[in-house]
């Protein structure tokens, strides 16, 4: 049958307007607001990557935790597969966190040395009684094992008899043992060597493939993001500056942070890095405490007029492509116009 | 506001030849051969790059070249040549006298390598007391033109502050001046901006650039990153399990590798294949240095490896101008 709706459909996840502040103590006396996320807008789609990327303290880790529902946000809505999570309470809550799952940087420190592997795969189904049956659970193991390629002899030993590569196993095993919908990832390789780390990063684009579940990934690796994301969101100080598709960013950053962070990062090896331009930024992130007013990557910017200071961008697209976003009154020409395509872009 | 790299200069002499090096780790479960006759030379002006993965012995090798080995680690063979002389043949004390002026390093652990208790003024003015017995008030001059030379704004201002009123970028560069306060040879950085921000790690390599050039120091530059090696050093060396398996120009070994270790390296590297595309890697995991295989350490690993890799250890060895691989069939891993 054809296919006749023409609007395509809400995307898994919407988000708009997330903002959280938490209370710091301030280095006279009493305490004080630290803006994490201000104003935060963001979509997922089924089966999608989106590469969340940015300097350490703007805000990724944060807005990790509020779409996984650890923290919630001050203001700002969610939508998740047409329903509120934000809404929901007791047992509606439990039963939905199931539907997000993470994976960690620090796949030692997030597993408990007395549980076998078997056992950390299976704990997750604790809390969450009714989604594997106690009969089926012995074969669910074994296939999630089998899913991260893992042994089944290694269902008896114990993280700490792993290498890191093995635990990262673990850790994606534990997060599929739920069947989420979406899968954050912070910083999940970068704790692995870089031969190890590509097996890892293969793991997760055919489990995605097998099972299309979405993944929020977090990384300062801009050639890992590269690699895996359809679409990136670059972060500053609690803000998106930047969103599109990932090759429209890697090719035609408009934010002039954008810009300066694709062009810190070394050339990937291999490439003709040699006439590149670097832009190299004066000082470093302020205080998310006290953030500059207007824009908030004012003080670093090499571009910044009088307005940077008064009025905050709004995100808005520069070019032919609706989807490729820069908060920036004065946006970079694009470098390499690259053709817009239609539909989702799927690797 | 932007910069573009100039091509590097020329070699110079060589600085500081290690030949051979071995270091012994003494653990509960036996002893860790950690560094194994690691082998490398590195000229006035120029970045040496030694590249591995974690454990892989670089940062031993730094430690045990610039003196600073833990109580657990011994020296148990080779020598380190610095401007000609065996520092493994002079005394402590006389060891002691070379370091500062000689050779320096700034440690991976760098945040937490400052003293907390005392101002950075003071922290930094000490090489000039001790080894140039200055006077206070002339060290504290020589600390204030340090933190100008680094890049640190208001330094008449901030010498009198503590550590912590420094963000990461800024204590990075306060260890860097401690370092090259006296103007060392050599200067090895052991993963200078592993823990710093991207647009604060460019900030810094271009930092350890200018002072290389201006003071003609050879770079010894310790790091997991290839991009980092590609873009910042002239030669590298590529360890494994302890020792230098590949040496070369690094622009050579990136585009030609020589050994199956390198190639398998350069293949993991993501931007190495199209998006989507699965990506190549190495299976299994680096030994346990206290059970490292026989032979060829990478053996149990390698694609091409055959029955006497198991027998014979590889030395690392000529393959071309400027060049030495460890594989008994390296022709083979550079057409592989
Ligand atoms: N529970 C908390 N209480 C106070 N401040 C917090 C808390 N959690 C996060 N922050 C602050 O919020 C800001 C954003 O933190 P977040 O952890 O999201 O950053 P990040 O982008 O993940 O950084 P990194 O890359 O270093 O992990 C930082 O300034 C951080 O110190
Ligand atoms: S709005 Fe102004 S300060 Fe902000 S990024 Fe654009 S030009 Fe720079
Ligand atoms: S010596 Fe043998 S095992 Fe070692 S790298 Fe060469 S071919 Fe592989
Ligand atoms: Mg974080």
């Amino acid at each position: 049958m054809p296919d006749t709706v023409t609007r395509p459909p809400a995307p898994l996840v919407e988000a708009a307007g997330l903002t959280k502040s938490f209370k710091v103590p301030r280095s006279s006396a009493g305490t004080t607001r630290l803006r994490a996320l201000d104003g935060v807008d963001l979509t997922l789609e089924r089966g999608e990557t989106l590469g969340l990327v940015g300097e350490s303290g703007c805000g990724k880790s944060t807005l990790a935790r509020v779409l996984l529902m650890l923290d919630r946000p001050d203001q700002g809505t969610l939508r998740f597969d047409g329903t509120d999570p934000l809404s929901l309470r007791g047992k509606e809550l439990l039963a939905w966190r199931r539907r997000v799952q993470m994976v960690f940087q620090d796949p030692f420190a997030s597993l408990n040395p007395r549980l076998n592997v078997a056992e950390l795969i299976g704990e997750p189904w604790r809390t969450h009684r009714d989604l594997v049956p106690r009969g089926g659970r012995d074969r669910r193991v074994r296939k999630l094992l089998e899913m991260v390629g893992l042994r089944e002899g290694d269902a008896r030993r114990y993280p700490q008899e792993l290498s890191g590569g093995q635990r990262q196993r673990i850790g994606i095993a534990r997060a599929l043992a739920l069947k989420p919908d979406v899968i954050v990832c912070d910083e999940p390789v970068s704790a692995l060597d870089l031969s190890v780390q590509a097996q890892v990063l293969n793991l997760l684009a055919e489990l995605q493939a097998e099972l299309d579940v979405s993944y929020v990934f977090i990384s300062h690796d801009l050639s890992v993001v590269r690699h895996v994301a359809d679409r990136v969101a670059v972060m500053y100080l609690g803000k998106v500056a930047e969103t599109g598709r990932t090759e429209e960013i890697f090719a035609n950053p408009r934010h002039p942070y954008t810009a300066a962070l694709l062009s810190s990062a070394p050339a990937p090896v291999g490439s003709e890095g040699t006439s590149r331009q670097r832009i190299l930024l004066r000082g470093e992130v302020p205080s998310p405490i006290d953030p500059p007013s207007g824009c908030r990557f004012r003080t670093r910017c090499w571009r910044a007029e009088d307005v940077c200071a008064e009025e905050v961008p709004p995100a808005e697209a520069h070019g032919g492509d609706p989807t490729h976003t820069a908060a920036c009154h004065f946006p970079l020409e694009p470098a390499h116009p690259v053709p817009p395509v239609s539909g989702p872009q799927r690797g | 506001m932007s910069t573009t790299r100039e091509a590097a200069p020329p070699s110079g002499a060589a600085a500081m030849e290690v030949d051979r090096l071995s270091v012994d780790v003494r653990t509960p479960e036996g002893t860790a051969h950690v560094v194994r006759d690691v082998s490398f030379t590195v000229r006035s002006g120029e970045t040496l790059a030694l590249l591995g993965e974690s454990g892989c012995g670089k940062s031993m090798t730094a430690q045990a070249v610039a003196g600073f080995l833990e109580p657990v680690a011994d020296v148990v063979g080779g020598e380190i040549r610095l401007n000609g002389s065996d520092l493994l043949a002079l005394s402590a004390a006389a060891r002691r006298r070379l370091a500062g002026p000689g050779l320096a390093i700034v440690f991976q652990d760098a945040l937490t390598a400052l003293n907390p208790v005392f101002t950075v003024g003071t922290q930094l003015a000490e090489p000039f007391r001790i080894h140039e017995r200055l006077s206070r008030k002339a060290a504290k001059a020589k600390a204030v033109e340090l933190m100008e030379r680094v890049g640190i704004p208001e330094p008449r201002s901030r010498v009198d502050a503590y550590p912590h009123q420094f963000s990461g970028g800024m204590r990075q560069r306060l260890l860097i001046a401690m370092a090259v306060a006296l103007r060392p040879s050599v200067l090895i950085a052991d993963e200078p901006t592993t823990a710093l921000d991207v647009t604060v790690q460019a900030q810094i390599m271009e930092l350890l650039h200018d002072l290389r050039a201006e003071q003609d120091t050879a770079l010894v530059l310790i790091t997991h990153d290839l991009a980092v090696a590609a873009e910042h050093a002239d030669h590298v060396a590529v360890m494994y399990a302890g020792s230098v398996v590949e040496a070369g120009p690094v622009g050579d070994v990136f585009a030609d590798p020589r050994h199956p270790y390198t190639r398998g390296l350069l293949d993991s590297v993501p931007g190495s294949r199209n998006r989507g595309e699965p990506l190549r890697f190495i299976p299994g995991n680096p030994p346990d240095l206290r059970a490292v295989p026989t032979g060829c350490a990478f053996r149990t690993r390698c694609p091409i490896a055959r029955e006497d890799c198991a027998t014979h250890r590889p030395e690392l060895s000529e393959t071309g101008l400027g060049r030495a691989a460890a594989c008994h069939y390296w022709k083979e891993a550079a057409h592989a």
